[in-house]
């Protein structure tokens, strides 16, 4: 008995003492573990984030006007089954279908599904070609050129061996909607990414400036800061994006796009720096460290910088997920990332016509991911953010 | 039966750490015109008693289910914990009992001028109209000493220094003419001098309005000044209650007669500092059995750690929770 | 002990500027007025005061952190002698080695994303007091243990401790680099009053081993009166009185200081109403009063005071007062 009773005492010690150890970030990931809605929404998040690293090898076509189906324009998801009438199969199969005139419809196109033609999938098909390190930047100016391809693959995830796949349909061009969708939530992930890490490199300069020196150069930069938030965003962007010569490539488009979402996010982290940097300016052990002579420096990378290293972090998640609604929203409106070029915007853009809401449904579908994905990364947001409350680490 | 009766009160909250018992099982009564003072360290579990007799807590607390907190009103009587919708709560908070606090500046709302807040609880509370409100109001920031009141009627708070804030606060307190008055630290962010003034005023309205106090402090000095009768509290429970006189005296809980050591004196100079050893636990490891054996310098080895002491008559009216007022020889009055 | 005053102010004047302003000069709030005192060395000396008595900025100003607008404050210590207000920055170096602060809130001054052992050899290694790592864990050890904070705790992070602990955390950064003299800015105000008297103790055990000069600042006459050798009482940026603890307290000369002893809540529930009113509230150190400061609210106070600022006099021995109305 007495040896159970020990067992626990030292347990209960140990967790004490891990505790009394844990640094800051330990504990702040610990408090977020035990929040249910943001762990789900982190797999979650995960989850989206791999599918569009991967979404070469896991579409079955390309996405651009290259791996179209002629022959399946405006052609509905094809959901594989394992059973019908005619009986059961271990390996998921969907119908060949075929495309003939038919006087019914004007002689337009007309696609019958042929249930007695199963066409199985195929794991680990051969198909197209990708490349994980593929740069081929064409920008303004032969200097900016760049032209590296490396990690090359060509095996997908799944296939058909006769005909064509789509498990979200086709749109009217025959783009397989699966695999715009994968691309479309990675071109978007790299834009929100791209214009927060531009937003945060402004924000860190200026507000850092701005809090720690103080006097009239705080006052300056504040009302730089102030004069650009006041600019209504979206209206700014329709502004800049305007300026966009059309013939610039993909490329150039998606780097200019995301520098301008930097250039009108900037504002508002740079404020929050500049927060964090004047409330722990003025704590006493920072005049401590200063009475022991410390210069600035150290000031700045012992003190400060650790300080809201772990805020700054979740500000810049809370702003991410207005960077990429921004985009899409911008693209939806034909600004930005538009067709031909696969974003989330631009996919949202096809369905805002009737034709589409009465016929074509399964447009839809990315914009239940782009739903999800917006979710996912504010619930995180939130989660961390809550993990992160000083009124609840800084025990008392 | 008395103003206030206050029985088996438990106080608890539910946090991300567990529950944490802040008042355990603690009693008390209060008398018409009596002051009784609320004396402990942090911990104690003062500020929360307080808070509880007008369901001030936060959302996370629950009471336990012998508690009760009776109020002797006009009307007859009720049970303050028994109350559940904010409606039902208005004729106890600010109507029957009043409550002003440490910090000033945080109970005047700063874009309101004071006279505004004065007369916005005179309307909810009387049936005065709100030019008998305002008159009503400079009045009582006449008497608690403030000069030019219909001056600073329409002033706001941060116009005012800490003094007069605090005299407003017991202005605006004291308005609605409540049974009880509670006052947590009233004194305890001002200067000594400015202390020594607002403890004589709140002495002079205690004389005209015939109120009851609770008076809730960590400074035994100013219990000495102002209170009839003082409970001392650790860790959640009253370990020593009794006439000011008696227990500071002769105090008869180990924990009282070392908070008492551990005081510079003005008339002691040579006397050594005595501190109390260890630290005050943590609410969410209490001490098992008695909660002050873990630093008592007289606990007594296996009992004090494993039961708890009931509350016994010291002398009439006194009473101390510890084993060791528990002798077979009673002292004789 | 030497004769010598360790920290010797004169005619000290420490100003202010309220607010900015575009053209010109902005208007000045003189928080030290004319002060002049000697602490001597490997004592404990007390400076009271209420709010805006300039207190807290005195002793900041004597380690450099508040601007010295006019009057000296010198160190003395053995060979070296520094002019405070006028010091190379060579100079200020080494006297930061020599004089140091406790801060008043333990839970602010500690930065809680740094364990505790690098919280204690943070001076160390910003002053170059040590090569290695090894050299300061050994520091950091010794000055632990005199405050007696276990190994553990070095490892453990401020938020694991209590209020108490955590200003012995302090106490044992601000002493890791040996100084002489220590200014401690109302050190125990923040504390539970059980645990006070357990800091008070060390503080003077500390003076005690490692012959160090305390300036004591607070608030707390009580406590004052029980730790410093001498005491010096503040109103509204000047000293009014200062003498050896025990004159002071049993012999008070000056109105103020009368005053505030006799404001200070005693425990015998018998001297009620025996208290020494002070009427009025502390005037704003914005616009002081003409004269002695202490006019306005001056029981005693005689047409003179209101026009001729008092002298600062020795009145007996040790025991110096500023008043008319004072022999």
């Amino acid at each position: 008995m007495g040896f159970f009773f020990n067992k626990n005492k030292k347990s209960d010690q140990q967790l004490k003492e891990a505790y009394f150890t844990a640094s800051q970030v330990e504990l702040i990931r610990s408090r977020f573990k035990s929040n249910k809605t943001a762990m789900v929404a982190g797999w979650i998040l995960t989850i989206l984030i791999l599918m569009g690293f991967f979404s070469e090898f896991l579409s079955p076509y390309q996405p651009t006007m290259a791996g179209r189906d002629k022959k399946y324009e405006n052609g509905p998801p094809q959901i594989p089954k394992f059973w019908d009438e005619n009986g059961f199969s271990f390996r998921p199969f969907i119908y060949g279908t075929k495309r003939e005139r038919s006087i019914k419809t004007n002689f337009r196109w007309v696609v019958t599904v042929d249930r007695e033609d199963r066409r199985y999938l195929r794991f680990f098909v051969d198909g197209w070609e990708y490349s994980y390190i593929d740069l081929e930047w064409d920008l303004p100016g032969e200097f900016f050129d760049v032209d590296v391809q490396a990690l090359t693959f060509n095996t997908h995830l799944f296939g058909v061996d006769k005909g064509g796949i789509h498990l979200f349909g086709t749109d009217k061009s025959g783009k397989d909607i699966y695999s715009r969708t994968l691309l479309a939530i990675f071109t978007s992930l790299k834009c929100g990414v791209l214009g927060v890490f531009i937003a945060f490199v402004l924000a860190l300069i200026i507000g850092g400036i701005s809090g720690y020196y103080g006097g009239w150069l705080d006052s300056f930069l504040q009302m730089v800061t102030d004069a650009i938030r006041t600019v209504p965003q979206v209206p700014l962007f329709m502004a800049l994006a305007a300026f966009l010569p059309q013939e610039w490539s993909a490329e150039a488009v998606f780097f200019v796009i995301a520098t301008i979402l930097g250039f009108i996010g900037w504002p508002t982290l740079a404020r929050r720096i500049r927060t964090h940097v004047l409330s722990e300016r003025s704590q006493d052990y920072i005049l401590a460290a200063q009475l022991c002579g410390a210069s600035s420096g150290h000031i700045i990378r012992r003190h400060l910088l650790p300080s809201f290293t772990s805020y700054i972090i979740i500000d810049l998640m809370i702003t991410f997920p207005y960077m990429v609604r921004l985009e899409t929203a911008l693209s939806f409106i034909g600004l930005g990332l538009i067709d031909p070029v696969s974003s989330l915007g631009s996919l949202m853009q096809n369905v805002s016509k009737a034709d589409v809401l009465l016929n074509y449904q399964w447009y839809f579908i990315p914009v239940l991911f782009f739903i999800t994905f917006i979710l996912a990364v504010v619930f995180v947001g939130d989660g961390l953010r809550d993990a992160a409350d000083p009124n609840m680490i800084k025990k008392k | 039966m008395s103003l206030l009766s206050v029985e088996n009160l438990e106080v608890l909250f539910n946090t991300d750490d567990g529950v944490i018992t802040a008042v355990d099982k603690i009693g008390f009564e209060l008398e018409e015109g009596e002051v009784l003072g609320l004396v402990g360290e942090s911990g104690s579990g003062k500020s929360v008693t307080a808070k509880s007799l007008m369901q001030l807590n936060p959302l996370n607390t629950f009471y336990g289910k012998n508690s009760s907190i009776r109020l002797k009103l006009g009307v007859g009587e009720l049970d303050v914990l028994r109350l559940k919708s904010s409606k039902e709560l208005v004729v106890v908070r600010g109507g029957a009992i009043s409550m002003i606090f440490q910090e000033p500046m945080a109970s005047f709302a700063p874009a309101i001028t004071i006279g505004s807040q004065m007369v916005e609880q005179l309307m909810i509370h009387t049936s005065l109209s709100r030019s008998a409100a305002q008159e009503l109001s400079i009045e009582m920031l006449q008497r608690v000493g403030i000069s030019e009141a219909d001056k600073r009627f329409h002033q706001y708070a941060f116009e005012l220094s800490g003094g007069m804030r605090q005299r407003a606060m017991i202005a605006m307190a004291l308005s609605t003419k409540p049974k009880i008055l509670i006052a947590d630290e009233p004194t305890t962010a001002l200067d000594v001098t400015i202390q020594a003034q607002v403890l004589d005023l709140m002495k002079d309205l205690i004389q005209e309005f015939g109120m009851a106090i609770l008076f809730i402090t960590h400074d035994l000095g100013v219990i000495a000044q102002v209170a009839d009768r003082v409970a001392v509290m650790y860790l959640g429970r009253i370990v020593e209650s009794g006439p000011v006189k008696q227990v500071l005296h002769s105090p008869a809980h180990p924990y009282t007669r070392s908070l008492l050591n551990s005081l510079p004196k003005l008339d002691a100079l040579d006397e050594p500092l005595t501190p109390i050893p260890g630290d005050i636990p943590s609410p969410l490891e209490r001490p098992p059995g008695c909660v002050f054996h873990s630093r008592c310098p007289e606990a007594i080895a296996g009992k004090c750690s494993s039961e708890i002491p009931i509350s016994v008559n010291v002398e009439p009216g006194h009473q101390s929770a510890c084993f060791l007022n528990e002798s077979p020889v009673e002292k004789t009055a | 002990m030497s004769n010598q005053p360790l920290v010797e102010v004169e005619n000290l004047n420490v100003d202010f500027p309220l607010g900015r302003s575009l053209l010109g000069k902005p208007p000045m709030l003189r928080a030290v007025n004319d002060v002049s005192l000697k602490i001597m060395p490997q004592t404990f000396f007390g400076l009271v005061g209420e709010s805006g008595s300039g207190k807290t900025t005195l002793g900041r100003a004597m380690l450099r952190a508040a601007p010295i607008t006019s009057g000296t404050i010198s160190f003395n210590h053995g060979n070296t002698k520094y002019d405070v207000g006028a010091m190379s920055k060579m100079e200020l170096k080494e006297y930061r080695k020599q004089a140091q602060l406790i801060f008043q809130d333990p839970y602010a001054a500690l930065n809680p994303r740094m364990t505790v052992r690098d919280i204690i050899a943070e001076p160390l290694e910003v002053m170059e007091l040590v090569q290695t790592r090894e050299e300061a864990d050994q520091k950091v050890r010794e000055i632990a243990s005199k405050c007696r904070l276990n190994l553990e705790h070095l490892r453990r992070f401020p938020h694991a401790f209590s209020g108490g602990q955590r200003q012995r955390i302090s106490i044992a950064r601000t002493l890791v680099c040996s100084p002489n003299f220590v200014v401690a800015d109302e050190s125990v105000a923040a504390l539970d009053v059980s645990i006070q008297a357990d800091i008070l103790n060390l503080l003077k055990s500390l003076q005690n081993n490692l012959g160090l000069t305390f300036l004591f600042i607070s608030h707390d006459l009580s406590v004052v009166a029980h730790i410093c050798d001498t005491v010096a009482v503040m109103y509204l940026g000047t000293i009014v009185e200062s003498a050896p603890t025990r004159s002071l307290f049993t012999q008070p000369k000056h109105p103020y200081t009368k005053a505030l002893l006799s404001a200070i809540p005693t425990l015998n529930p018998e001297d009620r109403g025996k208290a020494q009113k002070l009427e009025g509230e502390i005037p704003s150190p914005v616009n002081p009063p003409s004269g002695c400061r202490f006019h306005t609210r001056c029981p005693v106070a005689e047409d003179r005071c209101r026009k001729e600022v008092p002298q600062w006099r020795e009145s007996s021995p040790g025991h110096s007062v500023a008043c008319h109305l004072v022999g």
